[in-house]
């Protein structure tokens, strides 16, 4: 087992060498100054696409002008975060938060340490840059669940949150205009990810918005209540790994089987402390969902952040969703990466991660003998639009029906409409919806992290026996489910489809090509 | 306050000033919030507060005393590699809610509830509050998995006060020192392969050898130094250490 090599706590502060004390430190966690942050920044952003960095003070010629350190995509997005020309790995920095995301679980343990710790009067630090989606416990009758959903509507009430993706009527997701679900895949839906930004969340998978070229991770409650209040978070720079992923994807592979491949290559806490960097051609040929598969489980690798260099798929995709300015950085030539990897991706093969751990990595045609209970396809991992289209397209090419019970829970409405309403290529006009119920599938459920997470007892496809499941979803450790010896296979959405038809894990060539 | 903070550690940054070794290093858990004890400029009052076990007395003591020890004493649990959040705490458990005093205690009762059956003794026994390990033992990766702060403060919540482990997942060590919750100690072997659930086991913290003593086994273990992660543990956490050393404004009133 690979121990971390680089670990860092993330509290050391290391002044530069050249700012006064106003760079760092709480001096500036005074009101006022908060307030001349804003102003600095807003002055600053007047044009489209313009620079981020505040006004420098008192520093010395050394430190101006152009850098001839190299830095990856990371440490360039928290040196601008952090207002300052240069950081390398270990450096201890405070950082100026773009966007902080709180669900139903944490947010009630956050809001109420943020009031505990800054007065039950105090006020957050931008209304406009707190994203509070309700998704993990939704649609359960559990009270303490459901008044979750509650509190953070109080809170945002009376913090004037603007973005509070509310959901009132348990009984019919539909009837609620402003509930999206999943909260990963809602904030790159509705345009809160965005190429160079600092996005923190009150939940492990945050890092799937590296995907969009920014520095997204996750955080306990606690940090999330000081952020709450000020705006600013004490981060140490991570060095960044480096996988280049090179060559044509075949048909039947999906950046679900890229991911597990990497973290089966380099183990659950492979990459603890550290960024993950994907680039080369294959990466480039992928869209922007299969991109958020591959960076959402870099957290399964013990990895800090993912991240992906930014181009015209990221950039078409961000510009038709948001209208604030943003500027996407690039790793320097001259970087400096602690570990580099490269694959061909044409010689990839499907695999599955078996139980109990995202690392326990096998080929799927090697577990052709393992006979399976239900399929799960959903999460932020794996029930987003392309991987519902996929499923469906290897349902229609193979033209039979399901020999498990296989539940479908799409991430959020939005892709919930995609699966009654957008046709799948090759299929003649048909919806996703559609051909998943001339398969025997059950019907599509409510948007939600659902049962990726086990859950309230009452949740819907919670696996409350000690059956095995093929899921698309993002760990597979005990009790993961619920039941703790139920088996769960992680696998691609194809993969999965291929395993629900033979009722065995199944390789999806056996129905694709 | 940040800016006074003269130094690094060391090693630290000799570490990660050489990031082609990759594979040469052991696991490091730097000390954090290290200040220059002999250096009071720039209106920073150094701090070191300790927490008496009984009484939430801080006592602030000037760099020149010799350094405290901080002792834990009590029986050891013992796992394995790769204890993630949702053994630790099922998520099924994380709708209460760890900032409402009744949640937290109700939080601790479900403490590494989610472990196979193959660990027969359970670290709370069914029907009880709180445990009776007050020393938890782990091998690589403890606490990989969820951000949930949940799971340092359900071990916390249920009276454990330290962790033994070889490595740790990121976020779960951060809470840990956020919340002040448990003490995320670092062994330098494989501890966990030789002590037993219900070993009698004394930790000392001090600032260059820390150690885990096995009064079962009679064997010694040297820990990592926690560093300056210690007093923000001791102070409660984050939130607590930063108004003590004037980091940040009391709550209002």
């Amino acid at each position: 087992m690979a121990s971390s090599v680089i670990s860092s706590s993330p509290f050391v502060c290391k002044s530069s060498s050249s700012s006064s004390k106003k760079d760092l430190g709480f001096s500036s966690f005074t009101k006022s100054s908060q307030i001349s942050i804003h102003r600095c920044q807003k002055k600053s952003i007047s044009r489209k696409i313009v620079s981020v960095m505040a006004p420098q003070k008192d520093r010395s010629p050394g430190t101006t002008g152009s850098v001839k350190t190299g830095m990856t995509m990371t440490e360039k997005i928290l040196a601008r975060a952090a207002e300052k020309s240069l950081v390398v790995p270990g450096d201890n920095i405070w950082v100026n938060v773009d966007v902080l995301m709180t669900h139903d679980v944490c947010g009630p343990g956050a809001f109420g340490i943020f009031k505990r710790e800054f007065g039950e009067k105090a006020k957050v630090w931008d209304p406009e840059k707190i994203v509070v989606i309700p998704d993990h416990y939704i649609f359960t009758a559990d009270k303490r669940a459901n008044r979750n959903v509650d509190i953070m509507r109080e809170h945002c009430k009376e913090q004037n949150i603007k973005y509070f993706y509310d959901i009132t009527d348990l009984g019919n997701f539909k009837a609620n205009p402003d509930y999206k679900g999943v909260c990963h895949v809602a904030l790159a839906q509705e345009g809160h990810c965005r190429p160079g930004e600092v996005l923190l969340g009150t939940d492990s998978h945050t890092c799937t918005a590296g995907a969009f070229g920014q520095f997204a991770t996750g955080i306990g409650n606690t940090d999330a209540g000081f952020v709450l209040g000020t705006g600013k978070i004490l981060l140490k720079v991570p060095p960044t790994m480096r996988f280049i992923l090179d060559g044509e994807m075949p048909s039947y592979l999906q950046a679900k089987d890229l991911i597990l491949q990497i973290i089966g290559e380099i183990s659950v806490a492979g990459a603890t402390y550290k960024t993950m960097e994907f680039s080369g051609t294959c990466i480039e040929s992928l869209s922007m969902e299969e991109r958020m598969t591959l960076c959402n489980m870099v957290v399964e690798a013990g990895g800090k952040n993912g991240v992906i260099p930014p181009d015209a798929t990221t950039l078409n995709y961000v510009e038709n969703r948001t209208s604030v300015p943003f500027e996407p950085v690039y790793s320097d030539g001259n970087a400096s990466f602690v570990a580099d990897y490269r694959f061909d991706v044409s010689k990839l093969e499907p695999v599955v991660a078996k139980p109990h751990s995202p690392d326990n990595r096998a080929l799927a045609r090697e577990c052709k003998d393992v006979k399976i209970d239900r399929v799960y396809i959903g999460s932020c991992t794996g029930g987003k639009t392309e991987d519902f289209m996929a499923a469906a397209k290897l349902f229609h090419a193979a033209g039979k029906k399901v020999k498990v019970p296989t539940f479908l829970v799409p991430a959020t409405q939005k892709v919930w409409m995609d699966v009654y309403a957008l046709p799948v290529p090759g299929s003649g006009g048909k919806t996703c919806a559609q051909i998943f119920e001339e398969a025997g599938c059950d019907t599509p459920a409510s948007p939600s992290c659902g049962a990726c997470l086990g859950g309230p007892a009452d949740t819907y496809a919670r696996l409350n026996e000690p059956q095995v499941c093929v899921s698309t979803t993002n760990r597979n450790f005990p009790g993961r489910m619920g039941h703790k010896e139920g088996q769960i296979y992680l696998a691609s959405p194809y993969t999965a489809a291929a395993s629900a038809l033979t009722g065995h894990v199944t390789d999806p060539r056996e129905f694709l090509q | 306050m940040a800016a006074s903070l003269q130094s690094v550690n060391p090693t630290l940054s000799r570490n990660l000033s050489s990031p082609n070794n990759s594979s040469s290093v052991a696991p490091f858990r730097s000390p954090f919030l290290r200040f220059d004890s002999t250096s009071v400029s720039r209106g920073f009052k150094p701090l070191v507060s300790f927490r008496n076990a009984s009484s939430s007395a801080f006592v602030t003591r000037s760099a020149a005393e010799p350094q405290e020890r901080k002792t834990f004493h009590g029986l050891c649990y013992v796992v394995g590699d790769n204890i993630d959040t949702d053994q630790i705490i099922p998520a099924e458990f994380l709708t209460l809610v760890p900032s409402n005093p009744d949640e937290y205690e109700k939080l601790g009762s479900h403490a590494l509830v989610g472990l196979p059956a193959a660990y027969k003794e359970r670290f709370v026994q069914p029907g009880e509050m709180k445990t009776k390990y007050s020393i938890i033992i782990g091998g690589e990766n403890f606490g990989c998995g969820s951000s949930r702060e949940h799971a340092p403060v359900c071990l916390g919540a249920a009276g454990a006060k330290a962790v033994v482990a070889q490595s740790y997942a990121r976020i779960f060590f951060r809470n840990s020192v956020a919340t002040g919750e448990i003490y995320p100690l670092d062994s330098e072997v494989r501890v966990c392969d030789e002590c037993k659930t219900g070993d009698v086991a004394t930790i000392e913290l001090r600032e260059g050898d820390s150690i885990l003593i096995n009064h079962t086994t009679g064997k010694e273990y040297k820990l990592k130094a926690i560093g300056d992660a210690g007093p923000v543990i001791d102070a409660g956490g984050i939130f607590a250490y930063a108004r003590k050393a004037g980091m940040i404004p009391s709550a209002a009133a």
